[in-house]
């Protein structure tokens, strides 16, 4: 369905706080939120580093035990919500979405501000948290009551937790009303000659990743309500009779910790194909722009991400198989799960065929984006191992799966972050990234990280527990436990190649050479506006699209690309 | 360089993963099984991780030198005819895992409750293990939770149940006869533990309000850590025990020289 947009002319407000805080502007809030993550990662990567030097050191004791839980809780936490969900889906979706569909805003842009400005309480709230009696939560970013509900069991679950679920209940909020915002936009406000298989593949992912939040986010607000129930009002959702702390018997009875886990996982999986799908959807983006020719299988992968998001969806319990759970309910979860593997390999080959007989032009958003394709095909088979419920038992709650989702919810995502930011940059802000500190900021990144990560996997492999605030407590470590230092001093080094990113970030927003309209050669609606996009997008009149989204012809010798709507800067 | 890179990070990978058999070496029954799929997942999937980088590599460093062979577009009958590849490949790979090697271990470790086995009860408490035998007759008493008392009565054993009487309460190390299957019971006061033995290739969460078990036969007489793995507090990282694993002879010297916590 492609219904016209009116014309009506959009005036660009004209005072400060309506142009720039309180904007109703997609590509203004697009922005806000790309602010935000950055913020929220530096606490993130701070409280990171903290967790590294302790695991490294944990004679120096940098931190006390409560601290240390509170500090991978939070890292969690804030990396998972605050982070790559707030770059990666609320800033590229809100900026890329009305650009690359030919709309002039968001369908409701009121709502799109309301969603950014509950984000900001929400991230005020986790900060607090760090700061009041007891400290920031400390039950592990899976929260898993009992211990999230008592706060006779751990500093962390007084105030701290209180905070925590307030926070996570804020952020679903934002997010359920950006989601339909994303929804109701590429359904219904595509300009002419937009069919759904003209879009590009990241507008795809954006619309996959929205259902499967919105269809799954409301059992998280169920349980965090139910917690806090728990927590505040006596009820015991998540508490069976006879829980004995301190050799005091608590009033609870009648609940189980096993539905809680349920419903946060129900969740919490789909959650991880939110972030990874976007991440695939910019590799593709990039990948077809600097290797000059359209990805292969575009109606193959649209299909391959469809039945990902299916299968995303009930697959839950394999992060339960050791829980307790039924066993035969978690040998049907396990032949579930690891089905994921054949679209995921699909995307994997789709990705690395798109670039045979390109002509590849390896500048910095490319670089990333074929770290994209290697992280994605690493931690995809690291996930055959956890996903196999007989060998999970061995490698679940170890180095292992941290490891792997690091490469998955790390690696893939801050990877799609950088190429996406490098990519798009030109047209945020009307100036070009410095290419030099670009390369080395990749270098900086891809090493280290990939390094850790997999250095991690074998950490798992030899039996590390995670959560451990001393790996030298146990002597089955001992044989890995000298891995946790390299990975600290690899820590480091990213740590210093992301001051790089800053330094260019900034410096080329305040000083970069001034950016053409298309600067990639590429063919997407976007690239046919102005650098910076204008207010309203399109002036006069809309675009309309006469061919699929990636028109590269590399055999012609002079213009190898045609625009998706090639007659629409004329019109103007 | 970004191709060198994958092909040195892929070799890097592959020699870090043999460098040593860095798991555990492995003492239980059905730890072999486990073994054996990771082994066959180590392998299937280092060759795909192998082949995959050495494509992305090729592709790379062919394609981005002047003189390539020019891009022409693809049928899609052509398209979907090379998909086929990682389909039927990564389904024929992900389920014989699953349901070839996996199954039977479940079956081993999930199936039907073993007559000739040996029960003992592990409880897990903010941040120890406490070991229960049940004595001679065989039977666990009854526990309640309001007799729990840190020192007197660890577990809340109820004196008034026959059966309680002679049931062994232990702080220290679980002791396990050598080849015998062995079915450790696990109850927990407070919060979720979980526990495992690396070399036994157990890990059993504990529920409060649930009574779960962690099945497994002890190959070798020897001394193993058993250690916490789900996260349950501050004192989670040191919440250890040993399970002492001997001949059946000294162990069932050492069973008939312990009391019952009554007794």
């Amino acid at each position: 369905m492609i219904l016209s947009q009116e014309l009506h002319e959009h005036h660009e407000p004209a005072g400060f706080l309506r142009k720039y805080i309180f904007s109703t502007d997609h590509k203004v809030i697009g922005i806000q939120y790309l602010l935000t993550a950055m913020f929220m990662a530096l606490v993130a990567a701070f409280l990171a580093i903290l967790i590294r030097i302790q695991q490294a050191w944990p004679e120096t004791a940098v931190v006390a035990p409560e601290t240390y839980l509170s500090l991978v809780t939070m890292h969690g936490t804030l990396m998972v919500f605050f982070v790559i969900s707030l770059a990666l889906v609320s800033a590229f979706g809100n900026f890329l979405i009305p650009l690359q569909i030919g709309a002039r805003d968001m369908a409701y842009p009121f709502l799109n501000m309301l969603s950014y400005w509950v984000i900001v309480p929400a991230c005020l709230l986790m900060i607090a948290s760090f700061f009041v009696e007891g400290g920031a939560a400390a039950a592990g970013w899976t929260a898993y009551p009992p211990l999230s509900a008592l706060k006779e069991a751990v500093p962390g679950s007084g105030l701290g937790q209180t905070l925590w679920l307030l926070g996570m209940a804020l952020f679903i909020a934002s997010f359920t009303m950006g989601g339909l915002n994303f929804l109701t936009t590429i359904l219904n406000l595509r300009t002419k000659g937009m069919s759904m298989m003209r879009l590009p593949l990241v507008v795809w992912t954006f619309l996959i990743s929205t259902i499967l939040g919105l269809l799954s986010f409301p059992a998280l607000t169920a349980a965090a309500i139910m917690l806090l129930l728990d927590r505040h009002a006596g009820t015991s959702f998540f508490m069976p009779a006879g829980i004995v702390i301190g050799e005091k018997v608590l009033s609870h009875g009648g609940g189980t910790p096993l539905l809680f886990q349920h419903l946060f996982w129900f969740l919490g999986h789909p959650e991880v194909y939110v972030l990874v799908l976007p991440a695939v959807g910019i590799a593709f983006e990039v990948i077809a722009a600097f290797a000059r020719r359209p990805p292969f299988g575009y109606r193959i992968s649209v299909y391959a991400l469809l039945v990902i998001a299916f299968l995303s969806m009930i697959v839950w319990g394999h992060h339960m198989f050791t829980s307790g759970m039924n066993p035969y309910v978690g040998e049907y979860f396990s032949t579930a799960t690891v089905l994921i593997t054949v679209p995921f390999a699909v995307l994997g080959l789709n990705l690395i065929a798109s670039l045979w007989r390109g002509r590849l032009r390896l500048q910095t958003p490319m670089l990333f984006g074929l770290g994209i394709i290697s992280a994605i095909g690493t931690g995809g088979l690291g996930g055959l191992y956890l996903g196999t419920a007989a060998s999970d038992i061995y490698f679940h709650e170890t180095y292992f799966v941290v490891g792997h989702f690091h490469f998955m919810i790390g690696t893939v995502t801050f990877f799609a972050i950088f190429a996406g930011i490098y990519y798009w940059f030109p047209k945020m802000f009307g100036r070009r990234m410095s290419e030099r500190l670009g390369m080395i900021h990749f270098w900086l990144t891809i090493i280290p990280m990939f390094s850790a990560f997999i250095l991690m996997h074998v950490q798992g492999i030899g039996g590390n527990l995670r959560r451990t605030y001393d790996p030298s407590s146990y002597a089955f470590n001992e044989p890995v436990r000298f891995m946790h230092v390299w990975i600290t001093v690899l820590t480091f080094v990213l740590s210093a190649g992301q001051i790089l990113f800053l330094v260019n970030f900034f410096w080329s927003l305040l000083f970069g050479r001034k950016a053409e309209d298309n600067p990639w050669e590429a063919t997407t609606l976007e690239w046919s506006v102005s650098s910076p996009a204008p207010h309203g997008n399109w002036g006069a009149e809309l675009p309309v699209v006469e061919s699929g989204a990636y028109s590269y012809d590399p055999s012609s010798s002079d213009k190898d690309f045609l625009l998706q709507a090639p007659s629409w800067k004329t019109s103007q | 360089m970004v191709a060198g890179f994958f092909v040195a990070i892929m070799i890097l990978t592959v020699l870090l993963f043999l460098a040593r058999p860095w798991i555990p070496p492995v003492a239980s029954q059905h730890g072999n099984g486990i073994d054996f799929l990771i082994n066959y997942l180590l392998l299937t999937s280092g060759v795909i991780f192998i082949a995959g980088h050495l494509i992305l590599s090729a592709f790379v460093w062919k394609y981005s030198r002047r003189g390539a062979p020019p891009y022409r577009p693809l049928s899609s009958r052509t398209e979907w005819a090379w998909v086929l590849l990682p389909v039927l490949l990564m389904t024929a790979i992900s389920e014989a895992g699953v349901l070839v090697l996996g199954l039977p271990i479940w079956e081993e470790l999930y199936g039907k409750e073993p007559k000739d086995c040996i029960t003992v009860e592990a409880v897990g408490k903010q941040f120890e293990w406490i070991t229960r035998y049940p004595g001679k007759d065989g039977k666990f008493g009854k526990v309640r939770p309001d007799l729990v008392h840190d020192i007197e009565n660890p577990l809340g054993l109820d004196k008034d149940d026959p059966a309680a009487k002679d049931d062994i309460v232990l702080r220290g190390p679980l002791h396990l006869p050598e080849g015998k299957l062995a079915q450790v019971q696990l109850r927990s006061h407070d919060v979720i533990h979980s526990y495992t033995v690396p070399q036994f290739r157990i890990k059993q969460d504990l529920l409060p309000g649930f009574t779960t078990s962690a099945r497994f036969r002890p190959v070798r007489a020897g001394k193993y850590e058993v250690a916490c793995a789900e996260l349950c507090g501050l004192g989670h990282y040191r919440m250890r025990n040993e399970i002492l694993v001997e001949p059946e002879k000294d162990f069932q010297a050492w069973l008939s020289q312990q009391k019952g916590w009554f007794e």
